[in-house]
């Protein structure tokens, strides 16, 4: 039976290295390829060496396909594109294609320039990887090759950031990558027609959440920072360089202008300009009423929000920082939270999701005292804030998308183990559909029970189909053919065309049957005896009396000759065909009774 | 199939196809020409414009003076320009279900289609032809309504009156269908009707056709379409180009195998070659310039003034025009060169790889940036006091009848310094300019056409092999100006069929098959049998369900068991009620061989009789016969039913069944 199987790689069970590898109907492909930002040893890239020990990467897989430009859905693709070896074509969107090399560059230096790192990948071979790159429009159908077909669907969290479906012959699996179903103030909501897959990938970050209403989260979000400012503390917000921070500078730059503070705000990384520069550009991808207005005022151009400089940090009085990344695990972020951590009066605000093993997640989960590099420990009396701004959909928001697309099954990635559990049981219940929640390296198969498609002759259909309009719908037609195999194509015809084009003749099967009434009178009387008996039981065929004295019934001949020794005994002779052999049959049954007196 | 051809324009078309159950209309272009037979809307009072004398037949009648005004020996209409119409009469368009539109200008008779006819279906488009086509239409709509005019003219239109009239005006056709330009509020309502589409993505409809814009690579978001069942592919060409200006390239590939093809919007200019008239255009302009002349431009507010945009760019500085300034006047100006620079996806590729780093893919953002080129709604407000002579103007309307250009040919008209470079190749630059003559201005001829010429259909209809082409009757025969062209026609094998205004054609098909799903459950019940090699056959008895134009098979169900307390016990009482099909029979029966099986099933008193055609066999006892020729088998026995049924499945066993 058909199936597709289903490893991840990365993103199984955990947040992270996402990376995940299908197999359909003979199609091998790879969606994302990221990195974990909570490893710095070799755990930090999927091991490919799952794929094949020792063949080309390349042999082996048919595409692979980028979501968005997150770190940890492409952060390894140079990795695994030139130094392990991949040479076919790598799918992303534009705006994909345009952001993530720069933020993979930006990783480069941090891990080989400030860590000291080496055995990575280097600038040239994050140039050749992109060449690699094919881009994809949303909604084009791109065929990958005569078979695997992929489609990109919208699916907001950042900019560029795409859902994909893989799709071969009748087969199809959708991978959502990350995805936001409720629009926010830049970009808009994930979209998916009702396509039914057999198999949706979804991501689970917010499993067991259910996050109330926007505006509350971003009133709360603004009454913290106006709180912390107006008492003089500094507020720090760690953010990656695209996406949420684009997101709160709109929401700060209207917060500041309307409430007139005079308070500075500064961007941390000398992406911001750029960063701001590629959202004027796809302008296309943000939300409808951005999109709507961009002509009178680019929302992407702040007059409150000023670059920041690495001396600002010790500056006097209030201040408002964005920093870069957005987990605390490494960079500016991290050594201006290092400075401001100690005073109480300052306030950090986390509005993302923090990988286990971040400093970020650290003081989320209400560690106060952590061990930096050399045995530090530094005492965090800051105030420590999470708001869930990151765009992924929560419980609600998957359920909705899977109500959207009609999956017969569904698989669970990038979210935790025992929150996964939980949906699962409530997909499972709501859809009545399977569930699965694979670990790393675990291999999830799904089988499909495709339809054959196969060409019907239009002599056929149509004979069919003008038999399907009578009145009588009730009774289902049976509608009868020969299939045609041959060189792997598949024809319906009719049988006598079936015969006609092998060259061959129809050989006729013909039964007679003597049936032998007891009956005193006449031949032809007899004859319309049984005439007259055949047309009352079988009301809804044709029995017809001709004038040779002989009887049909449909295409069933009968004759009556008297028996040539006994004349109170006539032999009724039914003679059919094999093609009639039901009704034939049931004649001869019916006449050997006897006619009714 | 059949097309029914609603526009007589080859550049403006307007076709509806049906294909198997769907009627599909392809672009609704508007032919503006129509205007060049009415005197300009002058944005302020004109004394010359007024002063006009009206037209007075030959006889002296004076009826329509105030209708119809002359200039120059010619006639124009005194009243506000009006547009000619696709049919509306040829079919019911509101049977229409979708409406394809293939770029920005050919879909300026949306709203005459969708708000007057009672069309309820979707109009699909890539999103830079809407906003692109939205900019158009705003400008249009604006331009007209601006300058109210009081009057009216309809005298003219009367059939009687209308034959006496001098030409253009008295060969104008369908001059009854001529229309008042739409306004805004049916714009909206028209467009609200539009579906967004990208390149390569596929549409069903109905599930019976699939529909898919392609790269056209003329404007920004310019698509042809495919428009294909599982067997049939339309291909509809309109609009192409093949050459390397700003939009993304033409995709040609996925236009081959079409069983039909329909080819508009050719070149209107095909003996112009477009880079030479981009150089000519930039010459004259620097030479008007440095002689302290004005430069007039009448152009659409997109397309080609991005790419003279561009060059003038590259061009300035060599030639010395630095502190020229140049000015694009229209109400949508603005907007036109913001969304010029948010489509990366619809760009060639350099310019996509420009966006990347990013930088604005146009350089006119770089010229706006330095000031050398500023941008106004109208030469009302800002402009006139930024206002600076010698300059260069970009504005609409590019046929001269309505829009700020009117003002600047009456401004400028009387000096021999001044240059108006016609760069559009949609109207008759002596025709657009005959209302304003005598004129001293300098005029020149740029027209600027970077769609398919007929070397390159010739080479790209060798290229995609269509079985049969389709094309505007004006294409195959040389243009009527240069009959002795025979190279400006369309040359393919079989010749192309043509069409005109109103004409219906059937377009050349033949179907034989259809899609037809077989459910897994069905299929695991088939029995293949190989009867050649490479051959198998199934027979397949099962239940036809079609929805949706899909077609599926599924299992019979199984005949519902009759209750055990139900009187009658045997079956086989029941008349039988749907008629199970047989399947046909083919092959012969070996004789000795089925004598043998015989045997071997207990029947001991076999004989054999040879006859003419064939072989009798006996069975005595049972005083049963049967018949065995090459083609035929027939079976004589009494009632005695499990014997017949024996006898038939020894029979069935060597036969192949169909």
């Amino acid at each position: 039976m058909p199936e597709i199987k289903v490893t991840p790689l990365g993103a199984g069970q955990d947040v992270g290295r996402s990376c995940i590898l299908v197999s359909i109907a003979g199609k091998n492909v790879m969606l994302d390829c990221g990195m974990h930002m909570g490893y710095n040893d070799d755990r930090r890239f999927p091991d490919f060496s799952y794929i094949t020990q020792n063949g080309r990467l390349t042999d082996f897989l048919d595409c692979v396909i980028i979501s968005h430009f997150h770190l940890d859905h492409c952060g390894a693709l140079p990795y695994f594109s030139e130094m392990v070896g991949y040479d076919g074509p790598i799918y992303m969107t534009h705006p994909t294609k345009a952001i993530c090399p720069i933020l993979l560059e930006d990783y480069r230096k941090i891990t080989v320039d400030k860590k000291g790192e080496t055995n990575f990948f280097t600038s040239q071979m994050i140039k050749d990887c992109m060449k690699k790159v094919v881009a994809v429009h949303l909604h084009q159908t791109v065929q990958v090759d005569e078979e695997l077909e992929i489609k990109a669907y919208y699916a907001g969290h950042v900019l560029g950031a795409a859902m994909f479906q893989i799709k071969v012959g009748c087969e199809s699996v959708v991978y959502t990558g990350d995805y936001n179903m409720t629009p926010d103030r830049h970009l808009g909501a994930a979209w998916i027609d009702k396509c039914r897959p057999d198999l949706l990938i979804t991501e689970s970050t917010y499993a067991t959440t259910i996050r109330d209403s926007k505006r509350c989260r971003e009133r709360d979000f603004l009454k913290k920072v106006h709180e912390t400012v107006e008492r003089g503390g500094k507020v720090l917000i760690p953010v990656f360089a695209l996406g949420r921070a684009q997101e709160l500078c709109i929401l700060l730059e209207t917060f500041w202008e309307r409430m007139n503070l005079k308070a500075p705000i500064y961007f941390s990384t000398g992406l911001t300009e750029k960063a701001n520069h590629y959202y004027k550009l796809f302008i296309t991808w943000t939300n409808q009423k951005i999109r709507k207005t961009f002509v009178q005022r680019n929302m992407f151009e702040f007059k409150h929000i000023k670059a920041f400089d690495r001396a600002f940090a010790d500056n006097p009085g209030p201040m408002v920082v964005f920093a870069t990344p957005g987990m605390l695990h490494a960079g500016q972020s991290l050594q201006i939270f290092r400075k401001w951590a100690g005073n109480e009066k300052n306030m950090v605000i986390m509005p993302g999701y923090c990988v286990q093993g971040t400093v970020g997640h650290k003081i989320l989960s209400g560690q106060r005292k952590l061990e930096m590099e050399g045995r530090q420990i530094l005492e965090v009396k800051m105030q420590v804030e999470y708001m869930s701004f990151s765009a992924h959909a929560d419980a609600k928001g998957i359920m909705q998308l899977i109500r959207q697309a009609e999956p017969r099954n569904v698989l669970l990635v990038h979210g935790e183990a025992k929150k996964m559990e939980f949906l699962k049981q409530k997909i499972e219940q709501e859809f009545h559909v399977s569930c699965y929640m694979p670990a790393n390296g675990e291999t999830t198969t799904i089988f499909t029970n495709p339809s054959i498609p196969v060409d019907i002759s239009l002599g056929l259909l149509k004979r069919e189909t003008a038999i399907g309009l009578l009145p009588d719908v009730k009774k289902p037609k049976l509608m009868h053919g020969t299939l045609i195999m041959k060189d792997n194509s598949f024809r319906l015809v009719s049988p006598e065309q079936a015969l006609k084009e092998l060259g061959l003749a129809e050989h006729q099967l013909r039964f007679t049957c003597r049936v032998h009434i007891q009956d005193p009178r006449k031949e032809h009387e007899t004859v319309l005896r049984v005439y007259n008996h055949l047309k009352g039981v079988l009301k809804d065929y044709s029995v017809q009396h001709l004038p040779d004295g002989s009887i049909t019934v449909e295409s069933i001949l009968i004759q009556a000759t008297a028996h040539s020794e006994d004349q109170g005994t006539k032999v009724l002779l039914v003679s059919w065909t094999y093609q009639d052999e039901e009704l034939g049959s049931y004649l001869t049954s019916l006449l050997k009774k006897g006619l009714p007196q | 199939m059949k097309l029914y051809c609603l526009s007589g324009h080859p550049t403006l078309p307007c076709n509806v196809l049906k294909f198997k159950s769907t009627t599909i209309m392809l672009d609704c272009g508007l032919d503006m020409t129509s205007t060049l037979n009415f005197l300009p809307l002058p944005l302020v009072q004109s004394p010359r414009l007024s002063k006009l004398p009206g037209w007075v037949l030959k006889d002296g009648s004076t009826f329509l003076d105030k209708e119809l005004k002359e200039c120059s020996g010619h006639v124009f209409v005194d009243s506000v320009p009006e547009f000619c119409l696709p049919e509306t009469e040829l079919l019911d368009l509101s049977t229409v279900d979708v409406i394809l539109i293939s770029n920005y200008h050919c879909m300026m008779a949306l709203p005459y289609i969708t708000e007057y006819t009672g069309f309820t279906g979707t109009v699909y488009a890539t999103e830079p032809t809407v906003q692109i086509g939205r900019l158009l239409m705003e400008e249009l709509v604006n331009s007209i309504e601006r300058v109210p005019k009081a009057q009216s003219a309809s005298m003219w239109k009367n059939k009687e009156v209308q034959r006496l009239l001098p030409a253009p005006l008295k060969d104008a056709v369908e001059v009854s269908m001529w229309r008042k330009c739409y306004t805004m509020p049916e714009v909206n309502a028209a467009l609200s009707k539009i579906q967004l589409v990208g390149y390569s993505q596929k549409i069903e409809l109905f599930g019976a056709v699939q529909v898919t814009p392609l790269s056209s690579g003329y404007a920004l978001g310019s698509s042809n379409w495919i428009i294909q069942s599982h067997y049939e592919k339309v291909s509809y060409v309109s609009g192409s180009s093949l050459l390397t200006t700003h939009p993304q390239p033409m995709d040609q590939a996925s236009l081959k195998n079409s069983d039909v093809l329909i080819l508009t919007g050719l070149t209107q200019i095909p003996t112009a070659n477009p880079d030479g008239m981009v150089g000519e255009f930039c010459s004259n302009l620097a030479m008007t310039v440095r002689n302290g002349g004005n430069v007039l431009v009448p152009c659409y507010p997109s397309g080609v003034i991005y790419d003279l945009l561009e060059c003038l760019y590259q061009y300035i500085d060599s030639a010395g025009l630095s502190n020229v300034p140049f000015y694009f006047i229209s109400p949508v100006a603005n907007s036109s060169l913001e969304f010029s620079q948010i489509f990366a996806e619809w760009l060639c590729h350099n310019k996509q790889t420009k966006v990347y780093l990013p930088e604005p893919p146009f350089p006119h953002a770089e010229l706006i940036q330095t000031n050398k080129l500023k941008h106004y709604p109208s030469i009302h407000g800002d402009f006139s006091n930024d206002f600076k002579q010698p300059c260069v103007v970009f504005t609409g309307h590019p046929s001269l009848r309505f829009g700020d250009v009117v003002h600047f040919m009456e401004l400028w008209g009387k000096s021999s310094l001044n240059t108006v470079i016609f760069t559009e190749p949609d109207f008759s630059y002596l025709d657009a300019l005959a209302p304003y003559q005598p004129l001293a201005m300098k005029c020149v001829y740029c027209p600027i056409d970077t769609r398919l010429n007929f070397i390159q259909v010739s080479k790209l209809l060798k290229e995609v092999q269509p079985l049969h082409v389709v094309c505007p009757e004006q294409y195959t025969q040389p243009p009527p100006t240069q009959s002795h062209r025979t190279d400006l026609m369309i040359d393919c094998q079989p010749p192309p069929m043509s069409y005109r205004r109103a004409e219906v054609l059937t377009l050349p098909y033949k179907r034989r098959y259809e899609k037809i799903e077989i459910m897994p459950e069905l299929a695991d019940s088939l029995v293949p049998l190989e009867i050649k090699p490479g051959i198998s056959l199934a027979t397949v008895s099962a239940v036809l369900h079609t929805k949706d134009n899909k077609h599926v098979l599924q299992l019979p169900p199984k005949p519902p068991q009759p209750p055990a307390s139900k009187k009658r016990k045997r079956v086989s009482e029941d008349v039988p009620e749907c008629k199970p099909l047989k399947p046909l029979l083919s092959g012969s029966i070996p004789v000795e061989q089925f004598v043998q099986t015989l045997e071997k099933h207990g029947f001991s008193d076999v004989k054999v009789e040879d006859t003419a055609k064939g072989h009798i066999v006996l069975l005595q006892e049972a005083e049963t016969l049967i018949q065995i020729e090459e083609d035929s088998t027939h079976i004589i026995c009494d009632n005695d039913e499990p014997l017949r049924v024996k006898l038939r499945d020894l029979v069935l066993k060597f036969l192949q069944k169909f």
